[in-house]
């Protein structure tokens, strides 16, 4: 669990929740797709937004999404760290069972039914999930979390160039999954 | 320029990354190249397919309220003291409400404070990219995008041609509890119109109320607490509450 950020600063506790609560959403849904787990996710993105409130008088700017996000990036990093050095817990053999199933299977109905797109939505998640790191993380930032390339390469700390040719790498992963599920539904 | 160049300066194409030049250089390629023409229309359509299924993940509530929670609590300020305290209380709560310990009701003498988190409510939401969750002029469609986000369904009524239209909903936190809001607009007006549970079955005739300068009426009925917001004229909100009513009515008896 997390520990309490002990800084009492109300008016900074202010400042901080309206620049980045906002970005909740976001930074939840890149901790999901980069841990694969929705309860690491969410403690990931406690830490993460615990670490930001406290490094926040640091904070310059410009673009708040990005700045969230490399730390969310490292904070999920440790956890893949202890992923690897717990033996029953790796990122292999513990993944969603979604992701046990094979690409081109539907999921089995969620009992969210009503919604017509859930099928697609699961569907398009599990294929972005299943995608390897570092393109995964890659093609998430840019296709999901809109960030530039110049964003996406700080928040990666790798050059542009290589922002773009892992996200080339990831569409060409992305695009076989995606004509393999088609020739499916035909 | 070999199509592996291609490749690469394609992803920058698609996201609007390339300049002018490089972006006639890649499209020239393309044009004479099926493979690569293929390559680029599959990337599209994934990119579109992506943006309409909707494959984002929506934080739960628990989790903003354990941030929330762990961020020290606002200081009280002069004017806006019982304001704070109660939305200070309301986030210590509802941490023992998630554990699923305790289930908070809205209570009557808690409106007042209530009141004051649905106008920052409808103040948020008029924030660039806040206003809704589920973007839709078609209530079928937003309705059922609230099914297992809230304990409760909330009445979502097409009023386009009573001139209000629907444009979305969204999931908002009132007293620390997610809320469903249903978004209106109204010419360049927004209307959220704000319903929770509450245990009362009895019916609440409309209350109408000005604070900070925005409208409000509320209402209960069948069980739902009600909130409409906006900063139209109170003629206007109390004609769209009226027509709200008037359109659920018939939809039950339909």
């Amino acid at each position: 669990m997390p520990s309490r950020a002990s800084e009492d600063n109300p008016e900074k506790a202010r400042r901080f929740r309206e620049a980045a609560l906002p970005y909740l959403n976001d930074a939840y849904t890149l901790a999901r797709y980069l841990l694969r787990d929705s309860t690491d996710a969410e403690d990931a993105v406690q830490e993460c937004y615990l670490r930001a409130f406290k490094h926040f008088d640091s904070y310059r700017g410009p673009a708040m999404k990005p700045w969230l996000f490399a730390i969310l990036r490292n904070v999920c990093r440790a956890e893949y760290a202890r992923r690897a050095t717990t033996p029953t817990s790796t990122i292999d053999d513990v993944p969603e069972s979604a992701e046990q199933a094979p690409l081109w299977h539907e999921a089995q109905e969620t009992p969210e039914a009503q919604l017509v797109r859930a099928k697609d939505s699961d569907t398009i998640r599990r294929m972005v999930a299943a995608l390897t790191e570092p393109f995964r993380e890659t093609f998430v930032l840019r296709e999901i979390e809109n960030l530039s390339y110049r964003e996406i390469a700080e928040v990666a700390e790798v050059p542009v160039g290589t922002v773009m040719s892992r996200l080339a790498r990831a569409r060409a992963m992305l695009r076989s999954a995606w004509l393999a599920e088609q020739e499916q539904v035909k | 320029m070999t199509c592996d160049e291609a490749e690469i300066l394609l992803q920058a194409l698609i996201d609007g990354e390339l300049d002018a030049g490089h972006a006639r250089d890649v499209e020239n390629h393309v044009e004479g190249c099926p493979r690569c023409a293929a390559m680029l229309k599959d990337y599209r359509e994934m990119s579109l397919a992506m943006a309409d299924a909707g494959v984002r993940y929506t934080a739960p509530a628990a989790l903003r309220m354990r941030i929330e929670a762990a961020l020290p609590q606002p200081r009280p300020m002069q004017s806006r003291r019982a304001v704070l305290r109660g939305f200070a209380m309301g986030s210590a709560v509802s941490a023992l409400a998630a554990t699923g310990l305790v289930a908070i009701v809205l209570r009557h003498d808690d409106m007042e404070r209530i009141q004051s988190e649905v106008v920052s409510a409808h103040l948020r939401s008029l924030q660039a990219g806040h206003l809704t969750d589920v973007v839709s002029t078609d209530q079928h469609t937003v309705k059922p995008w609230f099914n297992g986000r809230l304990d409760v369904s909330p009445p979502v009524v097409d009023l386009t041609a009573q001139g209000f239209t629907l444009i979305g909903g969204r999931l908002d936190y009132v007293d620390a509890r997610p809320i469903g809001a249903v978004v209106y607009r109204r010419r360049q007006h927004v209307i959220n119109l704000f319903v929770a549970q509450t245990t009362s079955n009895e019916r609440r005739n409309v209350k109408s109320e000005t604070f900070q300068g925005f409208n409000i009426h509320r209402w209960s009925e069948s069980g739902l607490n009600y909130w409409a917001i906006s900063d139209i004229g109170k003629d206007e909100l109390a004609d769209f509450c009226r027509k709200f009513e008037t359109a659920v009515e018939a939809n039950k008896e339909g």
